[in-house]
């Protein structure tokens, strides 16, 4: 399986077919996923609508330039990904492993600044649990304002780290040159599911940094 | 299940042998029988949990076990039986083993992932089996909150934690299945060819993937109430118990589909073989499959008429499972309709199929019962209830299991089960489950409520009744347990096709070769061909 040549199962009866039924079939998991953080959505709004002022103040906390930057750099680990994709399609090898290793890098760099973020909170007692304390007045609503921005990015960073762990497996594959232009189907599904995280922090952003301030 | 001599043609049980080539299998059909086994396990260990709460329930004290004990009992039963046994039932074993030899097929369209789903389904498990190890759990197989967030010492985490990864094995089951539906039929099997069996596992798929990950999220968020203090259900800082329920009930009222659709399929298949006629209305059939899977998604409001939510919400709730009994009527009344002018005869297989429109007629009728707002609020939470649930899940579900399991058998293991005694425990079945469970229908209605280890002594000839019921049954489900073990090894060989039926599952010989068929199967009739010709049976 060195070589760039397609790999054909026994059960399909050609690379299109085979093609065709991964790529339905990673669109049926992204389906799955959309209602995964569809609960989370659902309680999102049943609570955002239940206590708007203490959804403002929760948003207050929240420093949006630290959000936009990380927006940024996951639509740009996004591009780096689509040109990844591009390049296994032409065969470019090379290509390949530089796009991944940057979206691998953006992706991570995404991870970190969310982390410094949880450090803030952390820091100002906002993990909700016993210890929260919003500035001195004790629990109240706000908590649930916390509870919903921990689960939700929570849940999206660990798709990241899955993710990553999915590219680093990819640049593995693609330095054996496993990858070209007749076989790099796990490329453009690894895409197509890293296309589907940036998609879910291009909502979770405006969620929760944005809508409450105002 | 070690085929006794190397002679003979090569299939897929003699194809290798040895502990890793069951273990690294990626052939559906092995896969299938990995699943056979293991839902038998929590089946056995679900059915002593049951035995445990019959026993208790035998006399009005609470004199085997104490309330806290009982609880657990009850508890341990539903998630053994529910997340264990009933959802994957059907689907993971006939389901695995069938829709690609219906479909032409060689195999599903992700090997390697149909093995990855049963690793997480015995992954799933054993976490379950070490929170009942451990001391148990007692909230009820719904973990309703605050109990399970705030008050339970039981084992909650553990045991959601388990349920949490069997759900990924359902998704990636109906995941599989979808796509394998869609991409690797044989040439000329068209959506209309199919067998009916086939689109009903189609409409389950639906149900795994928009319902299953549904029901993981809320788990997630059930463990970090209980574990980090979130308060996302804790009405102290605002959380909504109620919410929950919602989020609950959004998966389980459609995992009730997805138990009792695989299994009408069975009963589709079954009643075209043993009344030799082409399934009447197919196209009714194939849709009301469909129609219950998305009907089904919008009727869970009606677990909750007494939670407190809206009661416009309630109202339309009320509605639309009323209408979620037009596709299930349509069924029975299709079924019923193929018997007419059939040439029908009464093999094991066929009084499942009985016993199964009997049984699901009761079921699907009380439940309009309950879809009625009033009459609901009066049954709620009493053993109505139970009996309802009891006989869609046991008397609809596990009679579709076993007649599909019969039916097929010849075709898994190669070996005819022993006819005479089939019929014995496919009747012992039948008297033994309405024995158990009709009473609790009267019990219900005059009040008795569920999920308590004493009752009023008024209340005890009912109980004694269904407890002898369930003595019957459970002898009703160990007397197959017992031939279809004998059979593998003793019972007389099978040919391709034992019952003359339709299908590409009966065009390849018993048991199938490890690539399903010789070349590429072409189709080019519609299902359930039985009047052009009488299919002979080989």
């Amino acid at each position: 399986m060195s070589d760039a040549r397609g790999v054909l199962w026994h059960h399909f009866h050609s690379l299109e077919q085979q093609k065709d039924t991964a790529t339905l079939g990673m669109w049926i998991f992204l389906v799955t996923e959309i209602l995964f953080f569809g609960g989370l959505f659902a309680v999102y709004v049943v609570y955002r609508t239940a206590y708007p002022e203490a959804w403002m103040d929760g948003s207050h906390t929240l420093d949006v330039a630290v959000g936009a930057v990380n927006t940024a750099v996951l639509i740009g680990s996004s591009l780096t990904m689509a040109m990844a994709v591009h390049a296994a399609q032409l065969g470019r090898r090379g290509g390949l492993v530089v796009f991944l290793l940057a979206t691998i890098l953006l992706g991570g760099a995404f991870l970190g600044i969310k982390g410094v973020e949880y450090h803030h909170k952390w820091e100002e007692n906002l993990i909700p649990g016993p210890g929260f304390d919003f500035h001195g007045q004790g629990k109240g609503h706000v908590q649930l304002f916390f509870a919903l921005y921990f689960a939700m990015t929570g849940m999206h960073a660990l798709h990241m780290v899955i993710g990553l762990g999915l590219l680093l497996n990819l640049v593995r594959q693609g330095l054996r040159g496993r990858f070209g232009v007749d076989y790099n189907t796990p490329v453009e599904m690894v895409g197509l599911y890293w296309h589907f995280v940036d998609i879910v922090w291009i909502f979770l952003f405006p969620l929760l940094y944005l809508i409450g301030r105002h | 299940m070690t085929p006794d001599t190397d002679t003979g043609p090569r299939h897929y049980l003699n194809a290798e042998y040895g502990f890793r080539s069951w273990l690294l299998t990626t052939d559906h059909k092995r896969i299938a029988l990995l699943y056979l086994a293991s839902v038998t396990v929590m089946f056995a260990l679900g059915g002593l949990f049951a035995i445990a709460v019959r026993l208790e329930l035998l006399t009005p004290a609470g004199d085997v076990m104490q309330a806290e004990t009982y609880n657990k009992m009850f508890t341990m039963h539903g998630i053994a039986m529910v997340f264990f046994f009933l959802i994957p039932a059907v689907p993971a074993v006939l389901g695995n083993f069938l829709i690609p030899l219906m479909i032409g097929a060689r195999d599903l369209a992700f090997p390697r992932i149909n093995l990855l789903s049963w690793y997480i389904f015995v992954l799933g498990a054993l976490f379950s089996l070490y929170a009942m190890i451990a001391g148990g759990v007692d909230t009820g197989w719904t973990f309703y909150t605050p109990y399970s967030t705030a008050w339970s010492n039981t084992n909650v985490v553990p045991t959601a934690v388990g349920i949490f990864i069997t759900g990924f094995s359902s998704i990636l089951t109906g995941l599989n299945f979808m796509a394998t539906i869609h991409r690797m039929r044989a040439p000329g099997l068209t959506w209309f060819r199919l067998p009916l069996f086939v689109w009903a596992h189609y409409a389950t798929s639906i149900i795994m993937i928009l319902g299953t990950p549904v029901l993981a999220i809320t788990i997630v968020l059930v463990a970090l109430d209980r574990v980090g203090g979130f308060g996302i259900f804790d009405p102290a800082v605002g959380g909504d118990p109620v919410l929950f329920q919602h989020l609950f009930w959004f998966y389980s009222h459609p995992a009730v589909y997805i138990m009792i659709l695989p299994s009408m399929g069975v009963i589709s298949e079954l009643v075209a073989c043993f009344a030799r006629k082409r399934v009447f209305g197919y196209d009714f059939v194939a849709f009301s499959s469909l129609a219950i899977a998305l009907v089904g998604f919008l009727v869970w409001g009606h677990h909750m008429f007494v939670s407190g939510q809206s009661v416009y919400a309630a109202l339309v709730f009320s509605v639309l499972s009323f209408l979620v009994a037009i596709p299930s009527a349509v069924k029975v009344f299709n079924w019923t309709a193929t018997l007419y002018k059939g040439r029908i005869t009464f093999e094991t297989p066929m009084i499942y199929v009985f016993g199964f429109v009997g049984l699901f007629t009761i079921g699907g009728l009380t439940g309009l019962f309950l879809a009625a707002l009033g009459l609901d609020v009066h049954v709620h939470d009493t053993y109505f209830i139970v009996a309802h649930f009891h006989y869609i899940m046991v008397g609809g579900v596990i009679m579709g299991y076993l007649g599909g399991l019969h039916f097929w058998w010849p075709k898994i293991t190669g070996r005819m089960y022993p006819e005479w005694w089939g019929r014995i425990s496919a009747f012992v079945i039948f008297i033994g489950f309405n024995l158990t469970f009709f009473p609790q229908f009267v019990l219900g209605y005059l009040g008795m409520p569920r999920r308590y280890h004493a009752y009023p002594e008024e209340f005890q000839v009912l109980n004694v009744m269904s407890t002898a019921g369930a003595s019957i049954l459970g002898v009703g489900y160990l007397i197959p347990l017992v031939y279809m073990i004998w059979s593998m090894r003793y019972g007389t060989p099978a040919p391709a096709n034992p019952w003359g039926a339709r299908g590409l599952e009966w065009e390849t010989p018993s048991p199938p070769p490890t690539h399903n068929f010789p070349g590429v199967p072409v189709v080019t009739t519609e299902a359930y061909d039985y009047s052009a010709q009488e299919a002979t049976r080989v």
